[in-house]
């Protein structure tokens, strides 16, 4: 009788879903990363210098497991938590001292900070090699664009324990937008938006209702906040990823010496 | 916040005397790699020191008896010296602007491994020797702060690291050479050696993070209460540099305006770098603006705030140095002293200018804008006469090479970005508030 792998590798199941022999020799090396979808985001070759660890640091690859780990581990504490001031922290607290798996709350959290992290040396990296000039101007756009998005990930995320730390941060940060130019109760010019003697801009209606959804942080704030991290940010933040790796391999591929 | 001294170091003890041993390990790896690889055995023989000596200090911090834990301690004149000097409002941005300044300058001697490595271990056996302190130690190992710790090093090995390569290809080109990055243009293939790399990468890291969630527990307060406020209140990490910039921008500046366009400068740095070269390889002399203006930016004004943000501010965001005990009561003089009093009362010595009782309202917004009139005048001048002055000066060559757009974008940029130092200097030297204060309509600056 054969091997145990080779009857498998020679089963109509395992030939249905892998399309060629195992990528022992050049041609099969090749033909996998075209075959694969998880792989095909990737080059079949890669300048060798471009790849090796103390050019690129491998930041960008991290930041983009990390958001990976985040979303795994976020979808499992989905299942669990529950955005109301009755239960959010008491579903914390029951996820630190009895729940089973309750360290994936965290590995959520310091996933999350190391991914604030490693996007800021990931952009350190492609400044200091200049590798944001031609023709990868509108790449590093994007990638600024994502950098907001992991800030504001992090930032709504940091709301949901529903503790001190939690209101009283959020609390802190979303009290600059009511100071907004125009769009803030408190900010300047502000005053000028009337309509007939009515402000059109009051402590419920300015830039920080909208993102609260309430004059302080409250029951409406968690609400908001839950369905900005759990989906309207990770949709957003999904399609500039595929944007950003589109864009690196249509511009010429990852950062090497021109 | 009143620890029993004793219990304290007890329960630092376990933690300071492995920290030691690690230490002891790393410089033992070091002497190894040096002797071996390298075949330098004088200096393997200084780090093998090194590790004894690490080795040495362990059993005292095992110990956490107050006595032995005071050997492995900053002397506390030290420390006082220390927290005085701090305590200087411009020592902390000063000192670590020329510290900066001196890696730059000296870059050449800094990018040596055993100049860097020397470093990295007095900063790290400084922290041993720190964490003894009670104060100190409450504040880095608060589990949301140990990121930044952990940013603080990383951000040092990567400005090392990319310095490094940027001295080295600097030279080369020197000689006419080219970058290391170019020598090897050999291209190799994904499957194996870039996906087993990536593969690597995310065991390590799996393993990394769940390390990190077993030693480290997420934080989790009391139950949130919106009428017990904590002093101090403070922002997730990441925007305590634009917290810290609070002290001397009202919200709509500091917390809305100049967070926009520290995003905008970032999206406009790729049109407005018009400089061809250093495409692709670490380089400093090739782009000494670029690199310059981004330290300037990166290190000093966000990162460095961060740092200030989180283990320096204490309650009513007042300075504490790091080894001072948070005191809720401390007070500071807050004598600050708008640009408008400056120029009337003090310098004109007469009264500001006010509206007459029973003014109307253009009259009185006419009152504001005269008696504001100093700062306003500055302001304008600022904006609208420095990039005029810059492209005829310094930037001549820039301007002519860059376009007026592009300039402009530049120099405006740039002129609100030097707004925050400025107005620290300001605040340091001459206790200035606000160059123009309209309280009646939000808009202080």
């Amino acid at each position: 009788m054969p091997p145990l792998g080779e009857v498998i590798r020679n089963s109509q199941i395992w030939k249905s879903i892998f399309r060629h022999p195992m990528p022992t020799d050049r041609r099969n090396r090749i033909v996998v990363m075209l075959t694969n979808f998880f792989l095909h985001l990737h080059p079949v070759s890669v300048k060798k210098q471009g790849i090796a660890l103390s050019f690129t640091w491998c930041m960008g690859g991290v930041t983009f497991f990390l958001f990976l780990v985040e979303t795994i581990t976020g979808v499992l504490l989905m299942f669990y938590y529950r955005p109301t001031i009755e239960w959010a922290y008491n579903d914390i607290l029951a996820l630190r001292d009895v729940m089973s798996l309750g360290i994936m709350r965290e590995i959520h959290r310091w996933g999350a900070h190391a991914m604030v992290i490693t996007v800021w040396l990931h952009m350190y990296r492609v400044f200091l090699t200049g590798s944001y000039k031609p023709p990868r101007e509108f790449n590093w756009v994007v990638g600024v664009i994502l950098l907001l998005l992991t800030l504001l990930l992090s930032f709504t995320g940091y709301l949901l324990p529903w503790d001190q730390l939690a209101i009283w941060a959020i609390t802190v940060g979303s009290n600059m937008a009511r100071a907004t130019p125009f769009l803030g109760h408190e900010g300047p010019g502000a005053a000028i938006l009337t309509v007939g003697g009515i402000d059109m801009i009051t402590d419920a209606s300015d830039a920080r209702f909208g993102l609260l959804g309430a004059r302080f942080v409250g029951e409406e704030t968690l609400n908001r906040f839950y369905v900005l991290h759990c989906i309207a940010l990770p949709l957003a933040a999904a399609l500039l990823l595929a944007i950003h790796f589109w864009r690196v391999r249509k511009d010429g591929g990852i950062s090497a010496a021109m | 916040m009143h620890v029993n001294e004793a219990e304290f170091l007890q329960g630092i003890s376990g933690f300071l005397g492995s920290y030691y041993v690690t230490l002891a390990v790393l410089n033992g790896i070091a002497a190894l790699y040096v002797w071996e690889r390298l075949e330098k055995s004088r200096l393997a023989l200084v780090w093998l020191a090194l590790a004894v000596f690490f080795l040495a200090l362990s059993p005292l911090a095992f110990s956490g008896d107050s006595r032995m834990m005071g050997i492995i301690s900053v002397p506390g004149s030290i420390r006082n010296l220390v927290n005085v000097v701090m305590g200087i409002p411009w020592a902390y941005s000063t000192g670590t602007l020329v510290f900066l300044s001196l890696l730059y300058f000296f870059r050449k001697f800094f990018v040596k491994p055993v100049v860097a490595w020397s470093g990295l271990n007095a900063a790290l056996l400084l922290m041993g020797l720190s964490i003894t302190n009670p104060s100190f130690a409450t504040i880095v190992t608060k589990p949301d702060n140990v990121p930044i710790v952990g940013l603080v090093f990383l951000l040092g090995f990567f400005t090392w690291l990319g310095a490094n390569k940027a001295v080295t290809n600097d030279q080369r080109m020197k000689q006419g050479l080219e970058p290391t990055e170019k020598m090897n243009s050999e291209k190799i293939l994904v499957w194996p050696d870039l996906v087993y790399t990536e593969l690597i990468c995310m065991i390590a890291l799996t393993a990394l993070l769940l390390v990190w969630g077993i030693l480290l527990q997420a934080p989790l307060e009391e139950p949130a209460s919106s009428v017990k406020t904590p002093n101090p209140s403070k922002a997730p990490w990441y925007f305590l540099g634009l917290q810290e910039m609070l002290v001397y921008y009202d919200p709509w500046m500091a917390g809305v305006v100049l967070p926009s366009l520290i995003i905008f400068g970032l999206m406009a740095i790729p049109f407005i770098d018009f400089n061809k070269q250093g495409n692709g390889y670490y380089t400093i002399e090739q782009r000494k603006f670029a690199y310059l203006t981004f330290q300037f930016g990166f290190l000093v004004l966000w990162v460095t705030l961060i740092v200030l943000g989180t283990f320096l501010r204490g309650p009513n965001w007042n300075f504490f140095g790091p080894y001072e005990i948070w005191d809720p009561h401390k007070v500071e003089a807050l004598n600050n002293i708008d640009l408008s009093e400056y120029f009337w009362v003090i310098g004109l010595e007469r009264a500001l200018p006010s509206a007459p009782a029973g003014a109307g309202a253009i009259e009185q917004i006419g009152y504001i804008i005269l008696r504001e009139l100093p700062g306003i005048l500055l302001l304008a001048g600022y904006l609208l006469v420095m990039p005029p002055l810059m492209a005829m000066t310094v930037f001549r060559k820039f301007f002519f090479r860059m376009g007026f757009l592009r300039f402009m974008l530049l120099a405006n940029l740039l002129l609100f970005m030097m707004l925050l130092p400025i107005k620290m200097v300001l605040r340091w030297t001459v206790n200035l508030k606000y160059i123009i204060h309209i309280d009646e309509y939000f808009l202080n600056f």
